[in-house]
């Protein structure tokens, strides 16, 4: 049961091959706006690392965001294709929860880089249960937010705004593909059905209906 | 070797289309269009039109392939606009079109949009001359092209210096309070109009015979609609509508016939949205005649975007043995062409 998983709601493309929840083989490239140019050879490079092809492959998994749009489509897309020209599953999750962390004492903050700055947040117990999120805030809310309890904050979206963050502990990370991998591993040993694949924008397009004609001649 | 079968994306601007073409024959031709969305922002909005094509993407696909009656296991290759356009609708595109090729096994050819407006011309009319001239006329572009070989060498001669073509058709129409997308209402409303009534200005762009420049004829539209408002006239619209549609057409019909005459070529073909528009259709087929030109345009369905017009180029690509494109091929939202 051959499961191909990825992520692009990060400027870290994420790829994985696993067999059940073994990985097999795994790509982390920084991609910055180079999502779509990067997917796909690393998706060619991981199973070439283990000699199979896309037809080999039982289902897909990919990341639903948060995240930049133009990054996150690219992942969502590739994986409704891939899923259906072979005829298989794909399932989708968030892509926070794929943030690798856990010292299983303290609960943490996954939070992702949003632009404009805001970034988008989950709170994760120590167990890894979700506790809230996922959501899109400034750094300057959820630095007052969790004032009390001071979770680890984990995350580039934690990294870039240090400064908010002054009195929490921040540490790197970004959604793992073979975190997904894993995740998806009993859907897809059920063969459970495809989920929905719609990505998690929290924001809506930025466009507003234009006012009447502006007037050409001078007043 | 049987004719190839391939499938063409396109995702450059609000249409998601997807066609399949075998040879020169036209199996499928589905669009998804987000052109409702749109209209309420008097333009098309990029993020809008993103989100769009990645809901209508794969089910664009099952349409095209249903039309065709084939099975996508049938499909020889996979084409796909990577450029010029909107780069995150284009990436929507780019992306699913490695996904088949790879799910698939399938080579992938990445085209330039406006190449592929002038290859769809072979599904209407059969093999396209080369060379011959293109003049490319929609929402997005106004050009005129110099092609001697639409799989490789295509010149552009000229283009717009301001507004595209169509641009202009929506921006007049916004002013005569006609809704969005322009060009079709002002056709429409035109054919009760005097063409003569009010001479609008022909803009000429020094030293660039064939480029073009609509932003002062729209300024003058909306001066002269102003003028007769501000006076409490009421605007004869028929007669705007259809003076400022002749002024347009006059423009691009002229420079397309020089551009012929200039490089000694006897082919024109006409393509985009805006040459759906019938005023433009009647004087090239006068004005080509006059001058000796044989004119091909497209049906209207295929003059708009489309995937057809993709996999029309691709089969092209396929047949001419031109080499794949490689999986890293980028969405270029200002895809020169060579
Ligand atoms: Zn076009």
């Amino acid at each position: 049961m051959l499961v191909l998983a990825f992520d692009t709601s990060t400027p870290t493309v994420s790829v994985a091959l696993a067999e059940d929840s073994r990985v097999l083989s795994e790509r982390n490239v920084h991609a910055a706006n180079r999502h779509g140019e990067l997917l796909m050879p690393l998706i060619d490079e991981v199973l070439g690392a283990v000699g199979v092809t896309a037809a080999d492959l039982a289902a897909v998994a990919v990341g639903l965001g948060p995240g930049p749009f133009t990054g996150l489509r690219v992942g969502i897309v590739t994986a409704a294709a891939l899923s259906d020209a072979l005829g298989v599953h794909a399932y989708g999750v968030c892509s926070l929860g794929l943030v690798v962390y856990g010292d299983g004492e303290r609960d943490y903050v996954v939070m992702t880089d949003a632009r404009r700055r805001r970034v988008y947040w989950a709170h994760y117990s120590a167990t890894e249960h979700l506790l809230g999120g996922p959501e899109l805030d400034t750094p300057q809310s959820l630095a007052d937010r969790f004032a009390v309890g001071r979770p680890l904050l984990v995350g580039d979206g934690a990294e870039l705004y240090r400064d908010t963050f002054a009195g929490f502990e921040v540490v790197a990370g970004h959604p793992q593909a073979s975190r997904l991998a894993a995740e998806v591993a009993p859907r897809v040993r059920r063969g459970d059905p495809s989920d929905a694949l719609e990505p998690l924008y929290l924001r809506r397009p930025d466009a507003r209906p234009p006012g009447p004609p502006k007037s050409v001649t001078p007043a | 070797m049987t004719e190839p079968i391939v499938l063409g994306i396109e995702t450059s601007c609000d249409e998601t289309g997807v066609g399949i073409v075998r040879g020169r024959e036209l199996l499928a031709d589905a669009l998804a269009s987000s052109v409702e969305e749109h209209a309420r922002f008097g333009g098309v909005v990029p993020e809008v039109a993103s989100r769009a094509h990645l809901e209508a993407m794969v089910p664009t696909v099952h349409r095209a392939l249903d039309q065709a009656q084939l099975r996508i296991s049938d499909i020889d290759a996979i084409a796909v606009t990577a450029g010029p356009g909107l780069a995150g609708a284009l990436l929507v595109g780019v992306a699913a079109a490695k996904a088949y090729a790879l799910a698939l096994g399938k080579p992938l050819y990445g085209v330039n949009h406006l190449a592929a407006h002038v290859a769809v011309d072979r599904l209407a009319h059969g093999d396209l001359p080369e060379p011959c001239v293109a003049m490319l006329v929609s929402g997005g572009h106004s050009s005129l092209l110099l092609v001697p070989d639409v799989t490789g060498a295509v010149h552009p001669l000229g283009q717009t210096i301001d507004d595209a073509a169509g641009e202009a058709f929506d921006k007049v129409a916004r002013v005569l309070g006609l809704p969005f997308p322009g060009g079709p209402h002002i056709d429409r409303v035109s054919a009760d109009g005097d063409a003569t009534s009010i001479d609008f200005p022909r803009g000429v762009v020094r030293d660039a015979p064939y480029s073009f420049t609509f932003s002062g004829l729209k300024t003058a539209v909306a001066r002269w609609v102003e003028a007769r408002q501000r006076n409490g006239e009421t605007v004869p619209l028929a007669d705007v509508a259809a003076s400022f549609q002749e002024a347009v057409v006059d423009v691009l019909t002229r420079r397309a016939v020089l551009a012929c005459r200039d490089h000694g070529v006897d082919h024109l073909v006409i393509g985009g949205g805006v040459a759906a528009n019938s005023r433009l259709r009647a004087v090239a087929t006068e004005r080509c005649e006059a001058a000796s030109i044989a004119l091909r345009m497209p049906p209207p369905r295929l003059c708009t975007d489309n995937g057809a017009m993709v996999a029309a180029l691709g089969v092209l690509l396929v047949e001419r043995g031109v080499d794949p494109s490689p999986l890293d091929l980028p969405a270029d939202p200002a895809l020169s062409l060579t």
